[in-house]
């Protein structure tokens, strides 16, 4: 019976032993980890694969959790960088972050393509989101209810769309859906309805319309002409040093080597300019 | 000898014991994060305004978190999902267990054991995609994404532990009853709806009680087709469920509006404790 309780004993030294060792490993491994912003991800992602094919030790993560929650994660220390689709808030920037912006990326005012309406202005889609205009025969189109959809609140694209409408808290959605896809099978579904979505997203089912008369495209985004956008920016603890692994990260996302990949996600890259103001590199 | 075994008996009970603890300290945690980090918002919200306040508006410049839109809704969309669930289920189940040949019953009860285990998400999608726009064409609305749609998928939902329930409740009526009534000159139709169904409500009871459940929790699903707007409830409205108004806002929320998320959350876990209090209510009365 002794012998039992030995052995017994000698197995779980072993077995603790294991686990021991596998928490230790990790350490020494070259890491990015990147937590954020889901209109973030095929931008994010790309540049990610293209780091690791320049050094193919490095691990890295991408976790798509929404705007906030990345900037939280950055708080916390669980993320080397954060990814947030909308520019901090001033709150934010009093915990000590700070935001370098990656890209911009146009949002697309889309309506289904039975709809005859291919211009509005931005003021008129003012009036429509915030329920001054409710028929489409009033806005250039046919007889006929407009169906809102948006996105749900603290969405960074619907941040995004209502900032640069001045629509803020006015908006009378019909419908509020969680993610991009939906709000395009959505407006593919309804004759009637017009959303917001990320232009990159943008599909053959849907109609994007031109605002104040310019197509949106990159060049009109990069331009400025189009004025339905948004930053796409990295953030970052003002006073914490990056790990070396995520600081060349950082370096090179920001570089011209890394503005073809962006370009090539479907946004027009910042060319790792900072945002005037307060915001200055770790 | 012996020593060994009353070891080997105690390692065993331990281990049991510690499995089972494992289970009430999930449960624990749960409900202790829950009041925890629901409270906070409540008290600076006011728990009568956030109750009872008909505006939700988490973001804008002056929020306002009232979750009166979201009780309802929650309360009448279950309790469509009832009225048009329960009858279906209902008859369904009468039909199973007392006048099905043995072939088709067995069809059945595979055909609703399948429906049972059809994730929610595809029940939205299939809402999503077929019944919205239905509902936009057969009623002339601006648009179908409403509380009517999402009744109809949570009433679809629950169907499958309503039949299920209701089906080994009637099953377990002893024959005798059954034969008795028969022999006194009952139709079988009479014996089951006056003699059957009254002997296995309870088990019936336990069915419905379960349904609202199932409807009351449902996130997903409703999410996909209720359109998701704070609106006070209206049959052809764009809603938002309790379930849904945390889903929809957690990934994005920030500060005060992520603490009422968790009071939402709250809310509905006190729901959901007083139907498991009923569903007890019930199974207590069916040992009687």
């Amino acid at each position: 019976m002794k012998n039992k309780k030995i052995i017994c004993a000698m197995l779980i030294a072993v077995m603790t032993a294991g686990v021991m060792a596998g928490c230790g490993r990790g350490s020494a491994e070259k890491k990015v980890s990147t937590d954020g912003s889901t209109s973030m991800e095929k931008v994010i992602g790309a540049l990610g694969e293209a780091f690791k094919q320049k050094d193919s030790s490095v691990t890295f993560t991408y976790n798509p959790t929404g705007s906030g929650t990345g900037i939280q994660a950055v708080l916390d220390g669980r993320c080397d960088i954060g990814l947030s689709s909308r520019g901090l808030k001033k709150e934010e920037k009093e915990q000590g972050l700070t935001e370098t912006v990656l890209a911009y990326d146009g949002i697309a005012i889309i309506v289904n393509p039975e709809n005859p309406v291919e211009n509005l202005s931005a003021e008129t889609i003012g009036k429509i989101y915030t329920g001054e205009i409710t028929n489409w025969k009033d806005a250039g189109g046919n007889d006929g209810e407009i169906v809102l959809i948006g996105r749900e609140a603290g969405s960074g694209t619907r941040d995004g769309f209502e900032s640069v409408t001045e629509t803020e808290g006015l908006c009378k959605y019909r419908q509020e859906l969680t993610s991009t896809g939906d709000v395009i099978t959505t407006v593919a579904g309804n004759p009637n309805a017009v959303g917001y979505a990320s232009l990159a997203s943008v599909s053959d089912n849907v109609k994007a319309v031109l605002v104040n008369g310019v197509i949106p495209s990159e060049e009109t985004i990069k331009d400025g002409s189009y004025v339905v956008q948004r930053p796409f920016v990295l953030v970052t603890q003002k006073d914490k040093e990056l790990s070396e692994t995520a600081r060349e990260f950082f370096d090179y996302i920001t570089s011209n080597d890394a503005a073809e990949i962006i370009y090539k996600a479907g946004v027009v890259p910042a060319y790792g300019e900072e945002t005037a103001g307060d915001a200055t590199l770790p | 000898m012996k020593d060994e075994k009353n070891f080997f008996e105690k390692l065993v009970h331990s281990i049991f014991l510690i499995l089972g603890l494992v289970t009430v300290g999930c449960v624990l945690l749960i409900t202790i994060y829950l009041i925890i980090s629901g409270i906070p918002a409540i008290k600076k919200i006011g728990l009568v305004p956030f109750l009872f306040g008909k505006t939700w508006e988490s973001t804008a410049e002056h929020a306002s978190y009232g979750i009166l839109p979201f009780i309802l809704t929650s309360i009448y969309g279950t309790a469509g999902a009832i009225v048009i669930g329960v009858p279906i289920g209902f008859l369904t189940s009468v039909y199973l267990s007392k006048t099905a040949p043995k072939r088709i019953r067995g069809i059945v009860e595979a055909v609703v054991s399948l429906l049972a285990g059809i994730p929610s998400v595809v029940f939205g999608l299939v809402g999503m995609l077929v019944l919205v726009p239905g509902i936009r064409k057969i009623f002339h609305v601006a648009d179908g994404a409403s509380l009517l749609a999402a009744i109809v998928v949570l009433a679809i939902m629950i169907l499958p532990s309503i039949i299920k329930v209701s089906v080994t409740a009637l099953d377990a009526v002893p024959e005798e009853y059954e034969n008795a009534s028969l022999a006194l000159g009952a139709t079988p139709i009479e014996t089951y709806f006056r003699v059957s169904v009254p002997a296995a409500k309870s088990g019936i009871a336990t069915a419905v009680v379960l349904g609202i459940g199932r409807a009351i929790g449902e996130a997903m699903a409703v999410m996909m087709v209720s359109g998701n707007v704070a609106n006070m409830p209206g049959l052809f409205q764009s809603v938002r469920f309790l379930t849904t108004a945390v889903a929809s806002e957690m990934s994005y929320s920030s500060g005060l509006q992520r603490q009422a998320l968790f009071s939402i959350a709250l809310v509905l876990f006190l729901f959901i404790m007083l139907i498991n209090a009923a569903l007890k209510f019930f199974l207590k009365g069916k040992k009687e």
